[in-house]
């Protein structure tokens, strides 16, 4: 292919050269262009099939407005669908593909669509799948979604990185154009922190597009110099390929910085995009105006295009989007689309101006008061025809149309906090209203100064006024002269009386004919407009078609522009990717991983691992020719209860309490009683919610009448701490009293076993007493280790056995392990994991999680007697309602089964031994349930109505999802050791 | 958002934990007649204004301070923002 209609000049590097591929056809282009230039300078105008109707479409735009030419962007884990051909930046290797046409774009059999276009009107899909409704999911949808439909992807991972970051600074800018540089400057020079960001590659907005002379120089020349300036100022950041995605609240932005996106592969170690956070003291929007279209029939042949981008890809780009090109326009500015064509060379046939009083244009035919009627060209535009004012009609053969229907002023930001933009009827636009986002002010076209002097002007202005808010001050700076030329427009939106289809939403195949149809059946107001029609929808959220929509309703309901209303505008202004907006937060990487002290050596030990929160924790330790978890379990349980075992214990949460007052403050937080616990001793705690549900348990250790040692679940820890400071601050706030989260500065480790004590005595310092008299059940103290080591033991038991928790710094948490298992080894130590942790705390009834299940309360756990009524504590009112004291109230019990070896689930509900199973008689459930390998046969334990009365009594354990149903017998919670001797030893 | 801590002065909202409504410091008085009643408005009644809203956040990932927070619902604009210690032992609270 050959660049066909390749000018002269514009802002592309000749000197470097890049080929590139679309729908497999190979072509080359220039650094600097776009795909969508150098197609154009290829003479390519077919660049896409529509939505609905398949129908060939064009570029409409040269920004990130685009609605039609949307391409699926590179291939595999890259592969990106929707991208706008527009904004994508020409790099070397690019290989693009046309969305939704098969088998190719210039012959795509979904074409078909078109010629049932009578039936596909707005709304067809919810008149005709109505029924029958069993077919809506499995049949219609899936046929709709296949042909229909935007881009696709490959579901393969996406390769590259993305990050996020955090700035700040005094000014943000928003927009590069003339009033963006010319606030920059002003803002720059003064010394303030200023971060200017465009969306573009190549910064200076319409100044790159525009022939117009700013003094002495060039639009572009003068724009270049302005950003050489501002590149050297060490308070300015200049962001490039930036966009602002959303203004958020107290002067927070969100913007995205495409890093990587114009190269073919990321340079190792950069990410592709970056999310930033901006935080900005004052922001100016400068986000200029957007041109746009008139609806006429067959207004979406591949050559009809905005007059606006015509100059773009003329100047910029030195592409000419073909050889003949008219223009339709109902304002002076698209005149200047003349000028520019015939000082390049291109021929323009003729001027038609809706306008009857339109002025002349110079070396072309002006048709003033005429309209655009009809278009032909099969896969783009051969001829337009035209009714001139006195009612005749000429056909004018072009292969462009450049169409100005006036400018929007680009409002989207002012927008995001619900603010409501104004009606202005000289521009016939929507501007800014007067309730913006804190901090933001508008200048140049985004505020309605559309000519380039007020733009200038406006910016200069506009930063001086928002620094002089935060107290800096910025001298006025030399603008040059520059045209101010005023707005000279009739309001005019579409042409009536064609004989085909006039697009108004090019992206969701929307035409004056759907918007009728919408007022027809009374979806008036723009939002249900919107949804009826899906007019505004997808990746363009109608940047191009939201206005002609809304006057085309407009005119339907006899009502102003203004009274029909606009759509809100929300966040983002562009599509953001979801890689973007996750960044590293994405798999692994999704949630910190916490690591306990011992986990390198059971690493070693082969140990497998279970996530508990964001902590691993060791499950079970397999030993060499152990096939089944179960028998490793069993294994670790038995050989505890025999002798001793080692479990790393550090994920429990820790908290330092001191204070003269923090016995008191515990007996707050706590149901049970603190006051008089002796220094020395640890004792079991229950707290509950205000509700008075159960809510955490744990112990306390008094290691001095100021100091305790509370430990939370592991699951619980962050939120305890939490609530814990809210009663300290909030309630209690001349309690003296301190609190700090000590959970990740102790390495803790269960010892249990008969031979627990004999294996500290290893390893605790001899100076220190661990007989039972002189460190009896619930002792608490701080002894030494190996030498001279700080730690903390108690004397604690979860598993029921002989047990003691010994706590060391957490650096010293790997020595400690190796130690106890070295001194341990006499006794045939195991280290046990979590699952045999579960086991015992099962066959010994201790409540965990699935008791603590945020259902149940003291009563239920069979410790209602254990809630103080002498004091004041979190919960204790409200655990007094009646509701939650009833006489059958659940109770925790156990369950064995009555033949032995059947098994009981946890989940499983509780039915009487005869009679029905539903939720009416339902007898309460099994909250926990392992095999006890002591035991030996499967045990259970969980909630029983008046259960504590029951024992002994045979019940049905149903589970009617697996179809299972067993008896079970009612028994203590407390399957070893009832009396507690064990761990009295 | 951004908050202006009393102490450290203004900090992303991200660092903060939001608890609700600021009469949560109101807690009830357990040896009151009404004891019952008056928990049970204490812990599930809110007002729910279009408009200035006293509220808790915790500076969890910060001093961990709890903050009681003048926010207007509607806008999101904070007015007043005050440690909920020095609050609450304006509302009587002690010990």
């Amino acid at each position: 292919m050959t660049e066909v209609n390749r000018l002269d000049g514009g802002q592309i590097n000749r000197a470097k050269e890049v080929s590139f591929t679309f729908d497999g056809h190979r072509y080359k282009g220039y650094e600097g262009d776009t795909l969508a230039s150098a197609l154009l300078a290829n003479g390519e105008r077919l660049m896409g099939r529509s939505f609905k109707y398949h129908r060939p479409r064009g570029v409409l735009t040269a920004g990130s407005e685009e609605p039609n030419a949307l391409v699926e962007l590179r291939k595999g884990g890259r592969q990106e669908p929707n991208t706008r051909a527009t904004v994508i930046e020409l790099f070397d290797g690019l290989e693009a593909a046309p969305q939704n046409a098969w088998p190719s774009l210039r012959f795509d059999a979904m074409a078909v669509n078109d010629r049932f276009s009578n039936f596909l009107t707005a709304g067809f899909y919810y008149k005709t799948f109505m029924w029958p409704k069993a077919f809506w999911e499995k049949i219609y949808e899936p046929i709709i979604r296949k042909a229909a439909g935007l881009g696709s992807i490959s579901f393969e991972e996406d390769p590259d990185l993305y990050d996020k970051g955090f700035l700040h600074c005094d000014l943000l800018i928003i927009g590069s154009g003339p009033s963006g540089l010319a606030a920059a400057l002003t803002a720059g020079r003064s010394g303030a922190r200023v971060i200017l960001a465009d969306e573009d590659f190549r910064m200076g907005g319409r100044l790159n597009s525009e022939t117009l002379a700013l003094g002495d120089q060039s639009g572009a020349d003068w724009a270049a110099a302005a950003i050489a300036e501002l590149a050297d100022m060490p308070n300015v950041r200049l962001m490039s390929r930036t966009t602002i995605v959303g203004a958020f609240d107290h002067g927070t932005y969100g913007a995205v910085e495409r890093v990587q996106d114009h190269v073919a592969v990321p340079q190792e170690g950069k990410p592709r995009q970056i999310f930033w956070r901006i935080y900005s003291r004052r922001a100016l929007l400068c986000a200029g105006a957007m041109e746009r279209p008139i609806a006429f029939a067959d207004n979406d042949r591949p050559g009809v295009m905005l007059a606006s981008a015509v100059r773009s890809y003329l100047n910029r780009w030195a592409a000419a989007p073909a050889q003949e090109i008219a223009i339709f326009t109902n304002n002076d500015d698209g005149h200047r689309t003349a000028a520019d064509l015939i000082a390049k060379g291109v021929s323009v046939p003729a001027v038609i101006d809706v306008r009857a009083d339109a002025p002349s244009v110079a070396g072309t035919e002006l048709l003033a008061g005429a309209e655009v009627i009809g278009t032909s060209g099969r896969l783009g535009l051969s001829s337009v025809t035209v009714r001139l004012a006195n009612g005749q009609t000429r056909k004018v053969n072009c292969g462009a149309l450049a169409v100005s229907g006036g400018w929007n002023p680009n409002v989207h930001l002012t927008c995001h906090q619900r603010g409501r933009p104004q009606w202005d009827a000289d521009l016939a636009a929507f501007v800014p209203g007067t309730d913006l986002p804190v901090g933001m002010s508008v200048a140049g076209a985004a505020m309605g100064q559309l000519s380039t002097a007020q733009a200038l002007s406006s910016g200069a202005c506009g930063a001086a006024t928002a620094l002089e808010a935060i107290g800096i001050t910025a001298s006025a700076i030399d603008l040059p002269e520059a045209e101010d030329a005023p707005i000279s427009l009739k309001p005019f939106w579409h042409v009536s009386g064609g004989k085909s289809r006039a697009w108004v939403d090019l992206q969701n195949d929307v035409t004056v004919k759907d918007v009728k149809l919408a007022h027809q059946e009374n979806f008036v107001s723009v939002e249900h407009l919107k949804r009826y029609t899906t007019l505004g929808m997808a990746t363009d959220q109608g940047k191009t078609s939201n206005m002609l929509g809304l006057a085309v309703m407009a005119e339907l309901t006899g009502k102003s522009i203004p009274e029909t209303g606009t759509t809100i505008f929300r966040p983002p202004y562009t599509p953001v990717a979801m890689g973007t907006l996750a960044g590293r937060a994405t798999g692994k990487h999704f949630h910190p991983t916490r690591k306990t002290p011992s986990h390198r050596w059971a690493e070693e030990q082969g140990a497998v691992f279970t996530e508990v929160g964001d902590w691993l924790r060791a499950q079970w330790f397999p030993k060499a020719g152990e096939t089944h978890w179960r028998q490793s379990v069993d294994r670790e349980v038995l050989q505890t209860r025999n002798s001793v075992g080692v479990c790393d214990v550090t994920t429990l949460g820790k908290i330092d309490v001191q204070g003269k007052d923090a016995a008191a403050f515990l007996n707050k937080m706590y149901a049970n009683a603190f006051a008089k616990l002796p220094v020395g001793k640890v004792r079991y705690g229950l707290m509950l919610r205000e509700d008075g549900i159960a809510y955490d348990d744990g112990t306390a250790a008094r290691f001095a009448e100021d100091h305790f040692v509370v430990t939370t679940t592991t699951a619980n820890a962050v939120l305890v701490y939490r609530n814990m400071e809210f009663a300290r601050q909030c309630l209690f706030p001349d309690m003296d009293v301190q609190l700090i989260s000590t959970t990740e500065a102790w390495a803790q480790f269960a010892v249990a076993g008969p031979n627990a004590r004999k294996l500290l005595q290893k390893v605790v310092d001899p100076e220190f007493d661990l007989s039972n008299e002189g460190f009896p059940f619930m002792a608490c103290g701080e002894v030494t280790v190996a030498g001279g080591c700080r730690a903390r033991l108690f004397r604690i038991s979860f598993s029921g056995e002989l047990a003691y928790e010994i706590a060391v710094p957490t650096r010293y948490g790997d020595a400690l392990v190796r130690r106890l298992m070295e001194a341990g080894e006499e006794f045939g130590v195991v280290p046990y994991g979590t699952e045999a942790l579960g086991v015992m705390r099962i066959e010994k009834g201790h409540a965990a999680g699935n008791e603590l299940n945020g259902t149940t309360s003291a009563l239920n756990l069979g410790m209602g007697r254990m809630v103080s009524k002498k004091k004041d504590c979190i919960g204790n009112t409200l655990s007094e309602r009646e509701g939650m004291n009833e006489e059958d109230a659940l109770k925790l019990v156990g369950f064995r089964p009555v033949k032995s070896d059947e098994t009981i689930s946890a989940g499983a509900h509780l039915m009487n031994a005869s009679g029905a199973v539903n939720a009416k008689v339902d007898q309460g459930y099994v909250t926990s349930a392992a095999y006890s390998p002591v035991l030996e046969s499967s045990i259970g334990i969980g909630f029983l109505k008046n259960g504590d009365a029951r024992k002994g009594e045979i019940i049905r354990a149903v589970n009617p999802l697996a179809g299972q149903e067993i008896q079970v017998e009612v028994v203590s919670a407390h399957f070893v050791d009832p009396e507690g001797e064990r761990l009295r030893a | 958002m951004m908050i202006d801590h009393p102490l450290l002065g203004l900090r992303d909202a991200q660092e903060f934990t939001y608890l609700g409504d600021a009469s949560l410091i109101d807690r009830p008085d357990w040896r009151s007649d009404t004891a019952q009643e008056e928990f049970h408005d204490y812990l599930y009644l809110r007002d729910n204004p279009a408009g200035e809203h006293r509220e808790l956040w915790y500076h969890e990932a910060g001093d961990r301070s709890w903050l009681v927070v003048t926010r207007n619902m509607l806008t999101h604009e904070i007015t007043q923002v005050e440690l909920a210690r020095d609050v609450a032992r304006a509302r009587g609270r002690s010990k």
